[in-house]
C-alpha cells in the first residue's frame, strides 16, 4: 500500500533546505473551496457526501492527469494510517478524526495535498521547505485554476469564495510558516514574537496547527483575516513584514547566545546529543526538545556529530504513528518510548563524529 | 477618492444618509471615520463573545434566532452553537446577522478582494444575485429600512458596472 512506502522517508517540506531554512522549516498556503448547489460538509447527508467525494475525486483525477497523484479514501482507513498522514502534515487532525466519506489526494513529493470533505468540500495546500511563499502560492493557485475549470465553486459577488465557517470567507486563504525559534526561547524573548504577531493579527500555534499548543521550539504562524485583501497582499505581508522581523530576532538571539553564553549553549547542545545517544526510554516531546537543540547546533556549526538529514528523519520517524508503522505493530505508550529510544540510538551510532 | 475631511488619505468609508427626499454622501478615511464616530476601531474578539455581546444584543435578536435557511434547514441558533453554516445560501439568509460578524472577524472588511472564478458560468451567478438583491431592496424600502436599502443599492450598482 502507498502508506507503507510513505513512512520510510520524509516529504519535501521536511528536507531542511530552501531560503532561510536556519529559521523557517516550511512554508504553506491553503485554499478553502466549496461546490455550488451542495450543502457544506457538516450538513451533507451520507449520500450527498458520497456524491461529493465522487465528484471531487473525478475532478482531481482529471486535473492531475499528467501527475502521479495518490488518492487515499480515509473512511475505511485504519486509525494508525490516518495518524501517519497527520504526522506528515498531509491531513489535519480534524480530517483524521472525522466521519463519513472523505479523502486526500497528494503528489509524490507531498508538496501538494487536497483534502476532500474536511470542514469545506476542498481544502488544498502546497507546502515546501524553507521560506518559499511565492512558490507555494503559485503552485496552489494553478491547481485551483485547473479545478475551477471542472467544478462550479460557491462564489458570492460580495463575500467571495464561500466557506462553512465565515472566518475563512473571501479568499479562503491560510498562509502559514513553521518556524524554529530555539534562540528566542532560550533567551526568554519569545514573547516579543508573539506580541509582534498579535499586532499583525496573526495566529501562533503549535507544530500541528489548529488546536495544538504553541510549546517547544517549533511554532506555526498564520493569517486570520481572509476577506478584503487579495491573496498576493496577504502573502506579501508575510514576506516583507512578518518574517524578516522574526528571522532577524531569532538570528540576533542566537548570536547573543554564542557571544555571552557559548559554554552553556554548547553544553546544552551536546547534552542533548548525549541524551539521544544513551536514553533507554524517551517520550516524543523530549525527543523533539533534544532534536531542536541539535538542529540549532548544526546551523550554528557547533555540532558535527550528526547531520541535518538525520535530524529531519528522526523528527518524523520518532512520532508515534510512524514509529509503530515502522515496527509493524501497535505499541503501548511505554513500549513506544522504549522503541523510540532504541531507534534513535541505532540511528545515531550509525554515524561517526566527523 | 480622497477623504473629504483630511483631504489626504484615501477614503475607505462611504456613508450614505437618506432622509425623505434627500441623499447625502460622505467619504472618509478610516482614521477620520473613527474620529467622527462613524466607525469603531476593529478589534479581534472571540466568536462566542461576539455572539452574546453583539449579535444577540441587537433589538432583532429574537427575530434572528428564528431564522432558518429554506435550503439546508440550518437555523441561526444552530450556526451560533457550531460556528458552521449549512450551505452557501446561508450567507444571504442570515446576512443581517452575519455581516457584523464577518466585519469583526476580518478587520472591518466585508467585501472580497482578490481572485475570482474565471469561468463564464459566473455571469449567471451575478444575474441570480441581481434578482435577489432587487428583491431584498424592495423589501427593505417597504420596511423603511433605509440603511439596508442604501447598502443594497450600492451592491446592485457595483454588479451592474462590472
Amino acid at each position: 500500500m502507498i502508506l507503507d512506502e510513505l513512512t520510510t522517508h520524509p516529504g519535501e517540506w521536511l528536507r531542511g533546505t530552501g531560503p532561510m531554512s536556519d529559521v523557517v522549516i516550511s512554508s504553506r498556503v491553503r485554499l478553502a473551496r466549496n461546490i455550488r448547489t451542495y450543502p457544506f460538509v457538516s450538513k451533507a447527508d451520507p449520500e450527498t457526501r458520497d456524491e461529493l467525494c465522487e465528484l471531487l475525486r473525478a475532478s482531481i483525477k482529471s486535473a492531475s492527469k499528467d501527475r502521479e497523484w495518490s488518492y487515499v479514501d480515509l473512511s475505511p482507513l485504519d486509525e494508525l494510517d490516518r495518524q501517519v498522514l497527520v504526522e506528515r502534515h498531509l491531513i489535519s487532525r480534524q480530517h483524521a478524526d472525522g466521519d463519513g466519506c472523505r479523502g486526500v489526494a497528494f503528489s509524490p513529493t507531498e508538496t501538494v495535498a487536497l483534502m476532500v470533505n474536511e470542514e469545506d468540500h476542498l481544502r488544498m495546500q502546497s507546502i515546501r521547505s524553507g521560506l518559499r511563499l511565492d512558490e507555494v502560492w503559485q503552485e496552489i493557485n494553478g491547481i485551483d485554476d485547473l479545478l475551477e475549470d471542472r467544478l462550479e465553486y460557491a462564489f458570492h459577488p460580495r463575500y467571495g469564495y464561500l466557506t462553512a465557517c465565515p472566518t475563512n470567507v473571501g479568499t479562503g486563504i491560510r498562509v502559514s510558516v513553521m518556524l524554529h525559534l530555539p534562540g528566542l526561547k532560550l533567551t526568554n524573548e519569545i514573547e516579543r514574537v508573539f506580541r509582534a504577531a498579535r499586532e499583525l493579527r496573526l495566529a501562533v500555534r503549535g507544530l500541528f496547527g489548529e488546536g495544538t499548543e504553541a510549546s517547544g521550539d517549533f511554532f506555526q504562524v498564520s493569517n486570520q483575516c481572509t476577506l478584503g485583501r487579495s491573496e498576493e497582499d496577504i502573502v506579501n505581508e508575510f514576506k516583507t513584514q512578518v518574517l524578516p522581523r522574526v528571522i532577524e530576532y531569532e538570528r540576533q538571539a542566537r548570536q547573543a547566545l554564542i557571544r555571552d553564553r557559548a559554554l552553556v549553549l554548547d553544553d546544552k547542545i551536546w547534552r542533548s546529543y548525549g541524551m539521544l545517544r544513551n536514553a533507554r526510554t524517551i517520550s516524543s516531546e523530549e525527543t523533539l526538545a533534544h532534536l531542536s537543540l541539535l538542529r540549532l547546533g548544526i546551523h550554528l556549526e557547533r555540532m558535527n556529530a550528526v547531520d541535518l538529514q538525520t535530524i529531519n528523519e528522526l523528527f518524523l520517524m520518532t512520532q508515534p504513528a510512524h514509529l509503530q508503522k515502522m515496527l509493524g505493530h501497535r505499541l503501548t505508550g511505554e513500549q513506544r518510548s522504549a522503541a523510540r529510544a532504541e531507534f534513535i540510538r541505532k540511528r545515531l551510532s550509525d554515524r561517526r563524529p566527523a | 477618492m480622497n477623504c473629504q475631511r483630511c483631504k489626504k488619505a484615501i477614503a475607505t468609508v462611504h456613508l450614505t444618509d437618506i432622509t425623505k427626499h434627500e441623499k447625502r454622501e460622505k467619504h472618509l478615511c478610516e482614521r477620520c471615520a473613527q474620529e467622527e464616530g462613524v466607525t469603531i476601531k476593529p478589534q479581534h474578539v472571540h466568536y462566542n463573545e461576539l455572539f452574546t455581546h453583539f449579535v444577540m444584543a441587537q433589538p432583532s435578536a429574537h427575530e434572528l434566532a428564528q431564522l432558518t435557511c429554506p435550503e439546508c434547514q440550518t437555523s441561526f441558533v444552530e450556526f451560533r452553537n457550531t460556528g458552521l453554516l449549512g450551505c452557501p445560501n446561508d450567507y444571504d439568509v442570515f446576512e443581517r446577522a452575519l455581516l457584523p460578524l464577518i466585519e469583526r472577524a476580518h478587520e472591518g472588511q466585508s467585501r472580497h478582494v482578490g481572485k475570482s472564478p474565471r469561468r463564464l458560468g459566473h455571469k449567471r451567478d451575478f444575474q441570480d444575485d441581481l434578482i435577489r438583491l432587487r428583491r431584498h431592496l424592495a423589501r427593505a424600502i417597504e420596511d423603511e429600512d433605509y440603511e439596508a436599502a442604501a447598502r443594497l443599492r450600492d451592491e446592485i450598482n457595483a454588479i451592474e458596472t462590472k
